[in-house]
């Protein structure tokens, strides 16, 4: 499904991604976790297409298509999907309006006709249950107000919402409690099938009890620096990544 | 003959023919005020961003006579707001009143020309009202429409009433044959304990050319409340000047908006005299600029007595090669202590072309007050865009979400829904989506 290969990128000056290498299939979870600064945000914004970054190497490939060579609203509707880190507020935007204004775009994009409001309407009940949004949420502002745990359950619902194939999870887990990461993560086991794929950005490995990875890779300096399967994270937990720093270091 | 003679020749007829009346020394005196000042270049301070003689290079015809014939229903209802069958109507054909064109339906609301009203028992009202503005815009322009003040109507909101149908006031230009300046004058009274919803728009036919200079003046009584709306979406063809000019001479509460989208050149005055303690007004505008679209607003919140509280907030966006002027004046007279006024003016500039000039202003000659203004320039928040990209969503239609999410608090004080959901669809439609 996605096949990065050799992956350079840049923001301003300054080089961030020193050659990613790595293959996803469809029904896979992979998890990328790694020390602050080791570029693992920057993976996440780049495949997305976050405007600030250059990419100034390698190639991307999702489903056949040259990913790099897509708008970030292209490859939404070619199926990608960011849940951001720090989900933006802004006010006078309700959530509803905006997620239906999503979803429509992305189904022109496929082709489809846009959904009218009742089936727009039966669609968001059932995502929101699925998600365990409630609807008072969605009729305020996006994200305005919003406790850190609202947010991410509702970058889960916008998921839920544009059904991608490829969902990339930024950080999903940072800041949550322990309750709000169980919820996040149910929603994002529900939404797993085997046509689709996650991949999780995480620095710690306890999002991984909720949402059990089948490759774990270790992203230091820019690079992937060890894969592995789940055993790896616990690994990681107990060592920490000084050991990953270590071996990298003797290595080189 | 250029517009200026024009103006004057018909000055001239206008009082040969029609004698003298109680109007009359108060027209001569704005005349001669107006042949002294002339129109107001950029060396006035008042009007430095705003280049508005140039306008007067043009020639015009300016000879108001009823032409309500030649609008026909359906000229009408392309510019109407929506309302039912009780909504009452004022229509003004090339800046003249037209009694054929506009429908009362509230009893309590009454609609006569200001000569007229001068020989009724309105009489002491006008004479004691009209032409207060001059003491706040002592400029040519308002001058010259205070010379033709008596083809002027005066509206008067009995006391005690509420008017339960707004009043939509439409001032149309018919500018098929030539191009027209118009001069609507209106003097408006609220009598104590009254309520009214005004509404009103500007809108020419024709492809010439059109210039408003409209002067309304609104008094308002001890607890009256009066809601106005003012929407600006002509032509870019169409210049206009408006002075609204409210006097709060009774402890009330005026809310007011102005919406401005197309059109050449738009001034707007906005003067509120705060005369009696514990009044409170709330004043917001709204602005979506593009192509060479000129917008300025020039604002006045004259606290003249103690308790009063004012609240200013003008957003707007402006695209292209469009301008934006600001500027806001609150004074707080010495006797005006425990006032509270808020003032603030945020822009969003979204091309290199565009322009923005703001300026707000306090002086204060109490010591006992709470004053606050400000002003922000900035840009489309880059994190924000990227946000609503990464969602499918294109690149117009997420800045279009967002200057629409920026400006929507102020749509929220358009109360009547009517209004506000015919204003969002002009909104909509001048930024090239639909949003629901």
């Amino acid at each position: 499904m996605l096949s990065i290969n050799n992956l350079h990128a840049r923001i301003e000056e300054k080089e961030i991604l020193k050659g990613i290498n790595l293959d996803i299939k469809a029904g896979e979870v992979h998890a990328i976790m790694g020390p602050n600064g080791s570029g693992k945000s920057t993976l996440a914004s780049v495949l997305a297409g976050r405007p600030e970054y250059e990419v100034t190497g390698g190639s991307v490939e999702f489903l056949e298509k040259d990913l790099l060579e897509l708008s970030p609203e292209e490859r939404a509707g070619e199926g990608i999907f960011l849940a951001f880190q720090y989900p933006v507020e802004i006010p006078g935007l309700t959530t509803t309006n905006f997620i239906k204004t999503a979803v429509n775009e992305v189904r022109k994009y496929r082709g489809q006709a846009p959904y009218d409001a009742v089936q727009f309407l039966k669609l968001m009940r059932e995502k929101m249950a699925m998600v365990e949004i409630n609807q008072s949420l969605l009729s305020r502002s996006l994200n305005e107000g919003f406790s850190g745990g609202e947010k991410k359950r509702n970058e889960i619902f916008q998921m839920a919402m544009l059904e991608p194939k490829l969902a990339i999870l930024d950080e999903t887990d940072s800041g949550l409690d322990i309750d709000a990461i169980r919820i996040v993560a149910n929603g994002v086991n529900k939404l797993r099938n085997k046509d689709n794929a996650v991949l999780l950005v995480t620095h710690y490995q306890r999002l991984l009890d909720y949402i059990v990875p089948d490759f774990v890779h270790v992203l230091y300096n820019g690079r992937i620096v060890k894969s592995g399967t789940k055993e790896l994270a616990f690994e990681l937990e107990e060592k920490g990544y000084d050991f990953i720093k270590n071996e990298v270091a003797q290595e080189a | 003959m250029n517009t200026i003679e024009t103006i004057k020749e018909r000055y001239q007829q206008l009082q040969s023919n029609n004698g003298s009346s109680v109007l009359t020394p108060i027209e001569q005196h704005a005349f001669n005020t107006f042949n002294t000042l002339g129109i107001p270049t950029v060396k006035n301070e008042e009007w430095k961003y705003t280049r508005i003689n140039g306008v007067f290079n043009k020639e015009y015809a300016f000879n108001p006579e009823d032409i309500s014939a030649s609008i026909s229903e359906s000229d009408l209802n392309a510019i109407r707001f929506p309302g039912d069958e009780k909504t009452n109507e004022l229509v003004f054909v090339n800046g003249l009143y037209s009694n054929e064109l506009s429908t009362i339906h509230s009893e309590n609301l009454t609609v006569i020309s200001l000569e007229e009203a001068t020989k009724s028992e309105y009489r002491e009202l006008v004479l004691q009202h009209l032409g207060h503005s001059s003491k706040y815009i002592n400029d040519g322009l308002n001058a010259l429409n205070t010379a033709f003040a008596a083809e002027g109507v005066f509206i008067h909101v009995k006391k005690g009433d509420i008017v339960e149908h707004p009043v939509y006031i439409y001032n149309i230009i018919d500018a098929r044959s030539a191009n027209i300046l118009a001069q609507p004058r209106v003097l408006i009274y609220v009598g104590e304990n009254a309520q009214v919803i005004f509404a009103e728009n500007y809108a020419t036919f024709g492809a010439a050319e059109s210039f408003t200079n409209q002067v309304t003046e609104i008094v308002v009584e001890k607890d009256a409340l009066v809601e106005y709306y003012k929407i600006q979406n002509d032509a870019a063809h169409t210049n206009q000047v408006t002075t609204t000019h409210i006097r709060q001479i009774g402890k009330s509460l005026v809310n007011t908006v102005t919406v401005s989208l197309d059109g050449g050149i738009v001034r707007n005055n906005l003067n509120i005299a705060m005369e009696a303690e514990y009044s409170e007004s709330h004043f917001f505008g709204l602005y979506f600029l593009k192509g060479a679209t000129h917008v300025d607003n020039h604002t006045v919140v004259d606290n003249v007595k103690p308790h009063c509280q004012s609240n200013e907030l003008y957003k707007g966006a402006v695209d292209d090669n469009a301008t934006a002027v600001f500027n806001g004046k609150i004074f707080v007279q010495k006797d005006a202590q425990k006032t509270n006024a808020y003032q603030s003016n945020k822009n969003l500039l979204l091309s290199n072309n565009a322009t923005v000039n703001t300026k707000p202003q306090l002086e204060i000659f109490a010591d006992d007050v709470k004053c606050s203004h400000g002003c922000t320039v900035g840009q489309l928040d880059e994190e924000a865009l990227f946000y609503l990209r990464s969602r499918g969503i294109s690149e117009a239609a997420a800045k279009s979400l967002l200057i629409h999410a920026f400006a929507v608090d102020i749509l929220g004080h358009i109360k009547p829904e009517a209004i506000r959901q015919h204003v969002d669809e002009l909104i909509s439609r001048r930024l090239g989506v639909e949003i629901e």
